[in-house]
């Protein structure tokens, strides 16, 4: 079975390779024809092949395509996955998709380029690991992190090419033409530790944090040390062996410190920029996260442009920002670049992975020398486990928690090259490197070893050795708390010892932040809001609010009425005497949850409409989309709301009339008529439950479907059983139903005036003023979104309590909004 | 290291400081600005005394020492200060200043108002406290026991988060 279903799928790929080599044979013979045809117009032609107007576009979109369905193809089966990593058996495809393109044109027509890799595909994936750069372990380990990358990317580096030119001398290789200066060359672009590579390999083995971001982290800041040993090292293969002096050497150097930390600096002014630019852009939240990926890629481009080091920029960039920018930016920016982050990272890197296995099916780049490969292969492996070894021993000395020596080892191992060496060799001139494809080859090789060989023996590698992995698990808030004051522990007792240590700079760049940083790069609205014992508070708050809805919907309305108080279970005990002050300050969405769990348990019921009104409240406020309601992107639904509105509108006024002049005893319409019977048939159930069960039954009501009359109608019907079920002031609460939907809601408000006709003893107690349809005309005046519409159930009921405190606070909030909707200004409430 | 060779080392480098310590207008600047400095100053001090000798002082920054490994555990002998337990006590005991074995709500939230006082309402403070006793309460006595306070960290890494180098 699932052979055919993979069979199916590489059918499908290899008809979209035919079809994406014959557009080239094609635009091959038709490049002749055309030359041919314009000479000879006979007519108009109805339809023509335009393939030279489409071509490159074409052939890159098809290329992506290609790549995203070896994706497909890849992880459509788990088991093979999990042994070998995905990187792997992208590159093998990649092999399989050379192999049909070197059969249909007999030379690679497709392959890596330099060009391509370092300014298109790269970018994106440095940006997205600058971006959710863990900041806090990033910093605490940027010691062993700054000593692994230059130290140990040097070491390598010269350890390499001095043993490969020694090997030489001693005849291991056979006939080379490669001098001393060549082989550091070589040595210098090999040495270097991939992050594309390490991310790929090391995301389904999740390691520890700290040596993952030990190793990651070395990967990218090497980049630093790479880019100024290539260089130099071209520069004196130019120059020639004899001009070099301690001059050029010096020279060197400096320009090592130059290209770093220019990069970093680099980064760093661009990462401010995105952060002033996300301050001011209040009013175009639509195209934020433009900014983002703009400012970014610009920060690559620039250093770039400026010889400095490209990947230190943009990670500096993105490390710098990433906080202030989450702080600024609305949620769905925020989402919305985490995503398309993620996505073109992703992307990138399978297409990397891809070409790099197209790139080797060549015949005219491979040269052989069996001693060369070899050689390179062992040293790398052995240098790297030595270096790794080496720098770790002192710095366990200096270290809090000294690195395990089982973590070095999987250190060494990690140590995987990737495309950045095949572009960096690629790259090379070869007039002046006469064996540049034997160090291509080699290359290519050394790549296809670690990323496929070490990737998949990672993971059994890991698990024999049982390293320590990462623990996934979610903050609860007293470990939030207990941090806090871990840290506050540390510093104080830092203090007492007069040590300064990592807890003292700490603390120093806090303070430091939040004096300046904060006010210039964070908006106003956006400091307020920093504490994290809070946030985290409010997301858990948040979550809990969720499933609350969501368990209602799954139990169904009817078992709410029911078991309301067993259905709750994702509640856990009651608090011990809780007091319950309900607030209405904006932020405050923590007290209403708590409160409503207390009043699960059937606490007072004035307690319960405070805990309902406050839960929806803080459901109300935490969406925001209903924002663009009036942009040009918002989804159609929205534009059904308007028409909605209107009809509400037109028919609540006419309904108002029907009912004042039906209370005086004048015939009802009698489109009225047709629903009482069944308003009636509905109401004969008595079920003296618990109010509670009512709002649950809405919330249960609003699915996001709101599809035709009967929905209306079988809401309208819940709702006028658990209309019953309260004491009194019923009334007031069965507009409620009719608002719980976008479709004719007109039909629903027909039913107000019916009620109180039809039900004298419900409603002998109730007040029927003007009072009680307010409220549902304010209610239905929100929009019925499906926060929004349990934020209208609320105020109804508590009006139908009619304590004047909250009817008034009902008020302003209405008001607020009425300048969105241009609504008649509600009745004044009952005096 | 055994304690004893651990205050002998201690020595030199504390004496300078332990004096300022026992002086009676004990005063590190920084720690006024620290919001729990108070409780820290107060957990030096063992409980009913004035002044602080200078073991005591050595056995409270023991705490902070890096988890030892290898170290053969006798059953028999009491709790390590450096071991994980030790540390959890430690940072316990800032929490119970009435020394009644629990965190109660009360307790939790002046620690709380303490940590977070400016930006966050009365109100707010209270429904946190009250949401994390709910979340780290097992028996459901309302207070957070040692018990049940040492396994809602359990996933913490005390390695990292409670450990001071003093000794090169």
């Amino acid at each position: 079975m699932g052979l055919h279903r993979h069979a199916g799928l590489w059918l499908l790929v290899s008809a979209m390779l035919l079809c994406c080599v014959s557009p080239l044979k094609a635009e091959l013979k038709n490049s002749q024809h055309d030359s041919h045809s314009n000479s000879n117009i006979t007519g108009i032609s109805i339809v023509s092949f335009k393939w030279e107007h489409v071509k490159a576009p074409y052939i890159v979109a098809v290329w992506v395509l290609v790549c995203f369905l070896c994706k497909l193809v890849i992880e459509a089966n788990h088991h093979v996955t999990s042994i070998i990593p995905e990187s792997a058996l992208l590159i093998c495809a990649g092999f399989i998709l050379g192999g049909i393109i070197w059969g249909a044109d007999h030379q690679q027509t497709f392959s890596l380029t330099p060009v391509v890799f370092f300014y298109y595909l790269l970018p994106p994936i440095i940006v997205d690991s600058g971006y959710h750069m863990p900041n806090k372990l990033f910093f605490s380990n940027l010691g062993a992190i700054l000593v692994h990358a230059i130290i140990g990317t040097c070491w390598n580096a010269a350890t390499l090419g001095l043993s490969l030119w020694g090997c030489q001398k001693g005849g291991a290789m056979g006939d080379l033409d490669i001098g001393l200066l060549q082989y550091l060359l070589f040595g210098s672009l090999i040495a270097a530790v991939d992050p594309v590579a390490v991310l790929a390999v090391f995301e389904q083995v999740h390691v520890n944090d700290v040596l993952f971001i030990l190793v990651f982290g070395e990967s990218l800041l090497n980049d630093g040390v790479t880019v100024v040993l290539f260089n130099v090292f071209d520069a004196f293969v130019t120059l020639g062996g004899a001009q070099i002096d301690a001059v050029e050497i010096i020279k060197g150097i400096i320009s090592f410190f130059v290209v770093a930390f220019g990069g970093s600096l680099l980064g760093m002014v661009f990462g401010i920029l995105m952060c002033f630019l996300t301050r001011c852009t209040k009013n175009i939240e639509i195209i934020e996260p433009g900014f983002i990926f703009v400012v970014g890629y610009l920060s690559y481009l620039t250093a770039e442009m400026l010889s400095l080091s490209a990947i230190l920029s943009c990670v500096f960039c993105g490390v710098c920002c990433q906080k202030y920018i989450n702080a600024n930016m609305n949620e769905n920016s925020v989402k919305t670049v985490k995503y398309v982050m993620k996505v073109l990272a992703n992307g990138s890197e399978t297409m990397i992975f891809v070409f790099l296995g197209i790139s080797a099916i060549d015949k005219t780049i491979w040269v052989w020398n069996t001693g060369f490969i070899l050689l390179t292969l062992l040293f790398i492996f052995v240098y790297r486990f030595i270096g790794v070894f080496l720098l770790t021993w002192p710095l366990n000395r200096y270290r809090l928690v000294p690195l395990e020596f089982i973590d070095q080892l999987i250190m060494g191992f990690g140590g995987l090259r990737g495309a950045v060496a095949y572009g960096l060799a690629v790259m090379m001139d070869e007039k002046k490197i006469k064996e540049k494809n034997l160090m291509v080859s080699t290359t290519l090789i050394v790549v296809f070893f670690t990323v496929i060989i070490q990737g998949i023996l990672m993971k059994p590698v890991v698990t024999w050795l049982k390293v320590k992995r990462a623990t996934l698990h979610d903050l609860t808030l007293i470990e939030k708390v207990q941090n806090r004051v871990f840290e506050h522990m540390l510093v104080a007792v830092e203090d007492i010892s007069g040590q300064i240590g990592h807890n003292y700079f700490r603390d120093k760049w806090k303070n430091f932040e939040e004096k300046w940083m904060m006010w210039m790069l964070m908006k106003p609205s956006a400091r307020k809001t920093q504490d994290h014992v809070f946030s985290v508070f409010h997301q858990l708050n948040l979550k809990d609010a969720v499933e609350y809805v969501t368990e209602g919907e799954r139990s169904g309305s009817l078992e709410f009425i029911r078991n309301d108080i067993t259905s709750f279970r994702i509640w856990t005990e009651p608090e011990v005497g809780a007091e319950c002050s309900p607030c209405r300050r904006d932020p405050v969405p923590s007290v209403s949850l708590e409160m409503h769990e207390q009043t699960m348990n059937g606490l007072r019921e004035m307690e319960d409409l405070n805990s309902h009104h406050l839960l929806q409240e803080h459901l109300y406020k935490g969406r925001k989309q209903h924002r663009h309601r009036f942009s040009r992107n918002h989804l159609s639904i929205n534009t059904d709301e308007d028409e909605v509105q209107e009809i509400f509108q037109r028919t609540m006024r006419k309904r108002l009339e029907s009912f004042k002049s039906a209370k005086m005893g004048m015939a009802l319409p009698k489109t009225i008529s047709k629903h009482t019977k069944k308003e009636q048939q509905k109401v004969r159930t008595p079920n003296g439950k618990n109010r509670i069960s009512v709002d649950e039954v809405r919330l249960a009501m609003t699915p996001p479907s709101p599809t035709g009359l009967e929905v209306m109608q079988t809401q309208a019907g819940f709702n006028m059983t658990s209309a019953t079920l309260g004491s009194h002031g019923n009334t007031p609460s069965l507009p409620v139903s009719v608002a719980g939907g976008i479709e004719n809601p007109a039909f629903m408000a027909d039913l107000d005036p019916v009620v109180p006709l039809q039900i004298p003893p419900w409603l002998a107690e109730a007040e029927l003023d003007s009072g009680g349809v307010a409220p549902s005309q304010r209610a239905q005046a929100r929009p019925p979104l499906t926060a929004g519409d349990l934020r209208r159930l609320a105020p109804l009921r508590i009006s139908t309590q009619s304590t004047d405190s909250f009817m008034m606070a009902d008020i302003p909030d209405a008001e607020q909004r009425r300048d969105s909707f241009d609504l008649p200004p509600p009745p004044p409430p009952p005096p | 290291l055994s304690f004893l060779e651990c205050s002998w080392r201690f020595c030199g480098r504390f004496k300078a400081l332990w004096m300022k310590a026992a002086l009676p207008d004990f005063k590190i600047r920084e720690l006024t600005e620290n919001p729990i400095g108070g409780r820290i100053i107060a957990a030096f001090f063992p409980p009913e005394k004035e002044r602080l000798d200078f073991p005591s002082f050595v056995r409270i920054l023991a705490h902070f020492r890096p988890i030892g490994k290898n170290r053969s555990r006798d059953r028999a002998q009491p709790e390590q200060a450096n071991s994980r337990t030790g540390k959890l006590k430690f940072a316990f005991e800032l929490y119970d200043q009435d020394r009644d074995g629990k965190i109660s709500r009360e307790e939790l939230l002046q620690v709380l108002r303490a940590m977070l006082g400016l930006q966050v309402t009365e109100e707010q403070l209270r429904s946190i406290a009250e949401r994390a006793i709910q979340e780290a309460d097992l028996d459901g006595d309302g207070a957070i026991s040692f018990d049940e306070f040492k396994k809602s960290l359990e996933k913490v890494d005390m390695e990292h988060k409670m450990n001071i180098r003093f000794l090169k």
